[in-house]
């Protein structure tokens, strides 16, 4: 059936001025915000002191301190990564087969927390694990024996499950709530039981949400400094405080930007991985 | 030196996105955090300090008296002052970096030298002592007007430490596992190892700061945290059984908490001082000798120490210190002559800078 519209279509001429004029702040803001910067960090990043190219700041991740820190910013946010998406997936099922009324109020409640600055949440979270701090109070106030978490990597990996769950739950309940029922009626009218429907038509379809969740998750969590410095005590060095301390403290822009440019490497092929994988979902699904 | 939670910390992180963003935008000038109303007659003054480093009263004072707007801004370290003021993006007109900081801002060229005859205050009320240390990194007193001093020591709590605390070396006892806070910034960690080995804390040698590095690897396990502005919160709240802090800190944690005792060790420790200077690019700095003269009257100079409880080098200002106890307390005003080994810090240049941070990473990586 024909679409009527009241209007004589405009002329392709204005359209692609209007389509101009629209983009133009975008454009702008890319390029001060995203272009500018990142070519910055490439410049800092493959020049030394006088200006001269050089890969030494790439490089130098190989030194022992600098890949320590890697590996083990890999290591907790690949951990976090898991639990938040272990977590995250039956809640976010849970969310979505309650009623739309429901559906609305209960996504808020764990939206709210993220109204409130993510730093205070995380002192938060201090004051809370210290050693004189109000959960060890309570604990030996019942005579149990205290818990010694703050200042460990068991620490920082809580603080990354904390602050990043909403961004597992999120993407997870929009695509599972996107989910056709009567998709999962048929399943279920053919025969498979509450296992089988899960593996072969439930989670299949949810893929884009769990891919875009583990990239909001991991990518955050790897690059982090605030956390670590907060509920680490400074004693556990990840990449993001590497480079954050150059920047500050050793005022080596050329080094910092240099690592930066290897995070960001380890970024690109994480999402690569997922873009992978989620073409292989959609694949599947359609 | 430093008297700074972690909020202004945090933000102090922020700021530096800030300044990268401002920097982009060509909008760097610290203008925007100074919305007082208006211009008035005077012009204005811009200050760049360290945060929670002077009693905001004195400001509104200074601007009532003198007609000079005051433009504040506030920075965390020294290390993150330097680069946006060599980079001269944003134009200050008074600044109170410590004093290595000075001496590599003189070397560098970027002061510029005070008109003493616009600061009387300045000569009339600050102790003989004070500009003579302060010619360790400013020959002559051309450049700097010191404004607090003070030393660093071990800050501990009586009742989770029995025996006398009189070293360093109490930092390495295992019976204070987990009970230890060290100081999260490189020259002061190295300070405590270099000293507690017996060498200058401006050391250059590199078989005596493997030494201290080693010593500070050993340590580690020892340490609760490395911190810095939180060893004052953590000692108040009996997190902690010993930690290295500022003298500044030590009269206001002592209010808040009883139990906690001051002690500089017998192997020395870090005499400094922060100091006002004005930068070469300053717009305006005639303003800028008016301020600092206006902080180096005995009033004033004695609000600022009541304020921030750091110990001010203002003779004048300490004789009108009403409570006895604090006018001749120990920690505030210690008779240096007592201690040996007392240093202060000194500008080692860019291969210096990098040698400390080097080996600084390396303790904290293991």
């Amino acid at each position: 059936m024909r679409k009527t519209t009241g209007k004589k279509p405009e002329s392709p001429r204005i359209i692609y001025f209007n389509q101009a004029a629209m983009t133009a702040p975008y454009l702008f803001w890319a390029l001060a915000f995203i272009i500018i910067p990142l070519l910055m960090i490439f410049y800092y990043g493959l020049t030394d002191k006088t200006g001269a190219f050089t890969l030494a700041n790439v490089a130098a991740i190989a030194t022992a301190e600098h890949s320590k820190a890697l590996w083990l910013a890999l290591a907790l946010s690949l951990v976090s990564t898991a639990i938040c998406l272990l977590l995250a997936y039956p809640l976010a099922m849970i969310l979505a087969n309650r009623r739309v009324s429901q559906q609305s109020f209960l996504v808020l409640i764990f939206i709210l927390p993220m109204w409130m600055n993510f730093l205070l949440r995380t002192l938060a979270w201090q004051t809370l694990l210290e050693k004189t701090g109000v959960i060890n109070a309570i604990l030996t106030f019942f005579h149990l024996p205290p818990l010694n978490i703050i200042n460990t990597p068991g620490a920082i990996v809580l603080g990354m499950v904390y602050n990043f769950l909403p961004f597992m739950i999120l993407p997870l309940y929009n695509s599972l709530t996107k989910i056709d029922p009567s998709v999962v009626n048929a399943a279920y009218d053919l025969g498979a039981n509450g296992v089988q429907t899960f593996c072969r038509v439930i989670f299949p379809l949810s893929i884009p949400g769990v891919i875009s969740g583990i990239t909001m998750v991991f990518v955050p969590a790897l690059t982090t400094f605030v956390i670590s410095n907060l509920l680490g005590g400074s004693k556990i060095l990840l990449i993001g405080n590497v480079i954050e301390q150059e920047f500050t403290q050793a005022s080596n822009w050329h080094l910092g930007s240099g690592l930066s440019i290897v995070l960001m490497a380890f970024i690109i092929v994480n999402m690569v991985l997922t873009g992978i994988f989620d073409k292989n979902g959609e694949g599947t699904a359609l | 030196m430093k008297k700074r939670t972690v909020i202004t910390k945090l933000t102090g992180i922020f700021a530096m996105g800030c300044l990268l963003s401002g920097f982009l935008a060509g909008c760097g000038s610290p203008d925007a955090s100074g919305t007082a109303a208006g211009a008035k007659d005077g012009g204005e003054v811009i200050v760049y300090n360290w945060g929670e480093y002077i009693d905001p009263d004195t400001l509104e004072m200074f601007e009532e008296e003198t007609g000079v707007k005051v433009v504040y801004d506030e920075f965390e370290t020294n290390e993150i002052m330097y680069p946006r003021v060599e980079a001269g993006a944003s134009q200050y007109d008074v600044i109170c970096p410590s004093d290595y900081m000075i001496q590599k801002m003189i070397d560098n060229d970027l002061l510029q030298e005070l008109d003493f005859d616009n600061i009387p205050n300045a000569k009339a009320n600050i102790g003989a002592q004070y500009w003579e240390q302060s010619e360790q990194f400013d020959p002559g007193n051309k450049y700097s007007v010191p404004y607090c001093w003070g030393t660093v020591g071990i800050l501990y709590n009586k009742t989770m430490v029995e025996e006398p605390v009189d070293s360093w070396s109490i930092l390495w006892d295992e019976k204070y596992a987990d009970n230890i806070l060290m100081q999260d910034s490189v020259r002061d960690a190295f300070m405590v190892a270099l000293k507690l080995n017996g060498n200058s804390m401006n050391s250059m040698d590199p078989d005596e700061l493997a030494a201290a590095r080693d010593l500070l690897i050993e340590q580690k396990p020892l340490v609760q945290a490395y911190v810095i502005d939180q060893v004052r919160d953590k000692m108040i709240g009996n997190e902690a059984a010993l930690g290295v802090i500022y003298s500044g800190e030590a009269i206001y944690t002592q209010r808040e908490n009883p139990d906690l005792e001051y002690v500089i060790p017998k192997e020395g420790t870090n005499v400094w001082i922060d100091s006002w200077v004005v930068p070469k690019n300053a717009p305006n700095k005639k303003n800028a000798e008016k301020f600092i003269d206006f902080m180096c009257r005995p009033d004033i100079a004695l609000l600022n120490f009541e304020y921030i409880t750091y110990s001010t080098p203002n003779d004048a200002a300490r004789e009108l210190i009403e409570d006895e106890e604090i006018k001749n307390s120990s920690i505030a005003f210690p008779d240096l002559s007592q201690y040996a080994n007392l240093e202060t810090f000194n500008y080692l240049g860019d291969e210096g800078d990098e040698l400390y941070n080097e080996m600084w990473k390396e303790v904290k990586s293991n």
